[in-house]
């Protein structure tokens, strides 16, 4: 099992060498993001327990975040003040994106943690609703529902060739597949560890949990953070590749579709978010052209029933115990 | 220390109308295993719920090794070292026996966000720490056979049992036990006995609240009797088996045979 992992991100990596297909790296590349924010989504979702219904909006303020940080921006900040930011280079969009996202993170784990249950389902999506709204309209901003366009590719520096911009497809494929991994490690780290087992706690029993002293509010905001950390990174992965960022990145089908990752995938397991990830990110794809566009939406439609029906656990959760019930 | 461990002084719950509590002061001193005990009704769990820091109180004041805790949230009041087991909900469903013992040793951990995620050598000595005291105090408690087991598949009086572990290995000096006994059988009540009696003699001091009174007169080192919210008798289980106000108000009155049944 131990070598499995490896084996697969290897596989995952000779794609582009044995399958120089732009088509197929592209789709694969829009799928690897949508894992990435599966797997931020998973954290919350299936480690705390606690549903969030605006994880979108993590990822929409990545996208905004890295798009206006590498395009630069000119305000009005009241009083006359105008806030002037010239272009800067996508890394730093990057990290802009991650540390934005955590500081939006930071603020909705100490407002919403107090409660829980529907109240909690609700905050978050009033939470991506307003964001949506505010790019919308701060057309000064965000140029409103023009979108910002003409978002330059990721640049990375390479030892020996300086900084080079991933223009190939096979470049960002093999960027999001590093970012994706290194997800990945971070939340299994963070899960196999003792902040883990107190998030699993609180998804648990919370009231044992406090009564053993676990202060559960405190690890609840440390996973929002970095739930929303990974989910910017998505967003700023996504506006970079797409070279075009609007108000649609915190549609609520984007959080809709990450938990239908992670819940078909098995919540609450590492490798749940990347099968259900890959499975619900690639099937559009593999349709379409093979169906009418009302039928590849009722086939989606009936697989997702299929699987919540028969793997209610989900995928990874159901063939484990498969697995065990023969061997 | 001079002083009880435990001091709960004038509390008085009121849930809406109704006085859960009216007047109820009382103490428990260290080392002692000391029974709350009363007719269903007669505010035992309110009690557990307030000084445990799950509910507030309307008066009165909750004093622990001579600290005011009166309305501290429960993770703060159980680092202090006070903890409590619950009547019901007991285990970390999902997780396996061994699992659960580690989750409760989280106080005795220190690793943060960033130990977490860099794995450095400190951290995994300190998990190395944490996985063997968890599987010590399975040992300690005969439930060692069943570390991998789910919890929640365990048998009923095992389930009951890592309950008052999961209190336990928290390693408080007051441990606060909600009816250990409810729905055992008399050997299983018997095994309980003896891991009550084996923690007070690893120095913790242990406040019972309890229906079994045949395990109440065995165990305890003094009772306190509860009726309406009041204490109205306080002392070793022979004074309690004679005082005239118990026998009157309760111990005569044929409450006993209900109040097996849980409150």
């Amino acid at each position: 099992m131990s070598n499995a992992p490896w084996a697969f991100v290897a596989a995952l990596a000779a794609v582009p060498v044995l399958v120089p297909n732009p088509y197929v790296l592209a789709v694969l590349t829009l799928a690897g993001i949508f894992v990435i924010g599966a797997i931020s989504l998973n954290l919350l979702l299936g480690y705390t327990g606690q549903l969030s219904l605006g994880h979108g909006a993590f990822f929409g303020l990545g996208a905004y975040a890295s798009a206006l940080t590498s395009l630069g921006f000119d305000i009005g900040i009241g009083f006359g003040l105008r806030l002037r930011v010239d272009p800067q280079p996508v890394w730093l969009g990057f990290l802009m994106a991650i540390l934005v996202a955590c500081a939006f993170g930071w603020m909705l784990g100490r407002l919403a943690f107090r409660v829980r249950g529907a109240y909690f389902v609700i905050i978050t999506i009033c939470f991506a609703q307003v964001l949506r709204m505010v790019a919308l309209n701060w057309v000064e901003l965000t140029q409103g529902p023009m979108a910002l366009i003409s978002i330059p590719p990721v640049s990375l520096w390479l030892p020996g060739l300086g900084v080079v911009p991933l223009v190939t497809k096979a470049q960002t494929y093999w960027l999001v597949l590093a970012v994706g991994v290194l997800a990945f490690l971070l939340v299994r780290q963070l899960v196999e560890s003792r902040i883990g087992r107190a998030l699993i706690a609180l998804r648990s029993n919370e009231a044992l949990a406090r009564s053993v002293g676990i202060p559960v509010t405190h690890y609840l905001v440390v996973a929002a953070v970095v739930s929303a950390g990974i989910a910017g990174a998505a967003g700023s992965l996504f506006a970079h590749y797409m070279g075009i960022v609007d108000p649609d990145v915190f549609m609520f089908i984007y959080t809709v579709t990450m938990v239908i990752m992670v819940v078909t995938g098995g919540k609450g397991t590492l490798w749940g978010p990347v099968v259900g990830g890959l499975i619900f990110g690639l099937i559009p794809d593999l349709l379409r052209g093979r169906a009418a566009p009302e039928l590849q939406w009722v086939i989606y439609g009936v697989a997702m029933i299929l699987f919540v029906m028969f793997l209610p656990r989900g995928i990874v959760p159901g063939v484990q115990s498969l697995l065990r019930r023969r061997a | 220390m001079i002083g009880p461990l435990l001091e709960v002084r004038n509390l008085a719950v009121h849930i809406g109308g109704l006085v859960a509590i009216a007047d109820m002061s009382f103490q428990v001193p260290e080392g002692r295993i000391v029974s709350l005990i009363g007719p269903n009704g007669a505010g035992k769990t309110t009690a557990f719920n307030v000084i445990s820091g799950y509910m507030r109180p309307t008066k009165g004041r909750v004093l622990f090794d001579g600290a005011d805790i009166t309305g501290l949230p429960p993770e703060r009041i159980a680092t202090r070292g006070l903890v409590r087991s619950f009547q019901r909900t007991s285990v970390f469903a999902g997780c396996t026996v061994l699992e659960n013992a580690l989750i409760a040793l989280h106080g005795r951990g220190r690793a943060g966000l960033l130990g977490a995620l860099l794995r450095a050598p400190a951290q995994r000595r300190e998990e190395a720490r944490l996985l063997a005291e968890a599987h010590s105090m399975l040992d300690f408690v005969g439930l060692a056979a069943r570390a991998d087991t789910p919890a929640e598949v365990l048998a009923y009086g095992e389930q009951r049992r890592l309950g008052i572990v999961l209190a336990a290995i928290v390693s408080p000096r007051l441990l606060l036990l909600d009816e250990p006994a409810a729905g055992l059988n008399p050997s299983e009540t018997q095994a309980a006995m003896e891991l009550i009696q084996k923690l007070r003699d690893r120095r913790m001091t242990v406040l019972l609240v309890e229906h079994d009174m045949a395990m109440v007169m065995q165990i305890s080192d003094s009772i306190c009797v509860l009726n309406q919210g009041r204490i109205i008798a306080e002392g070793s289980p022979a004074e309690i088996r004679q005082h005239p106000e118990v026998i009157s108000a309760y111990l005569g009155s044929g409450h006993w045979e209900g109040a097996d049944a849980q409150a």
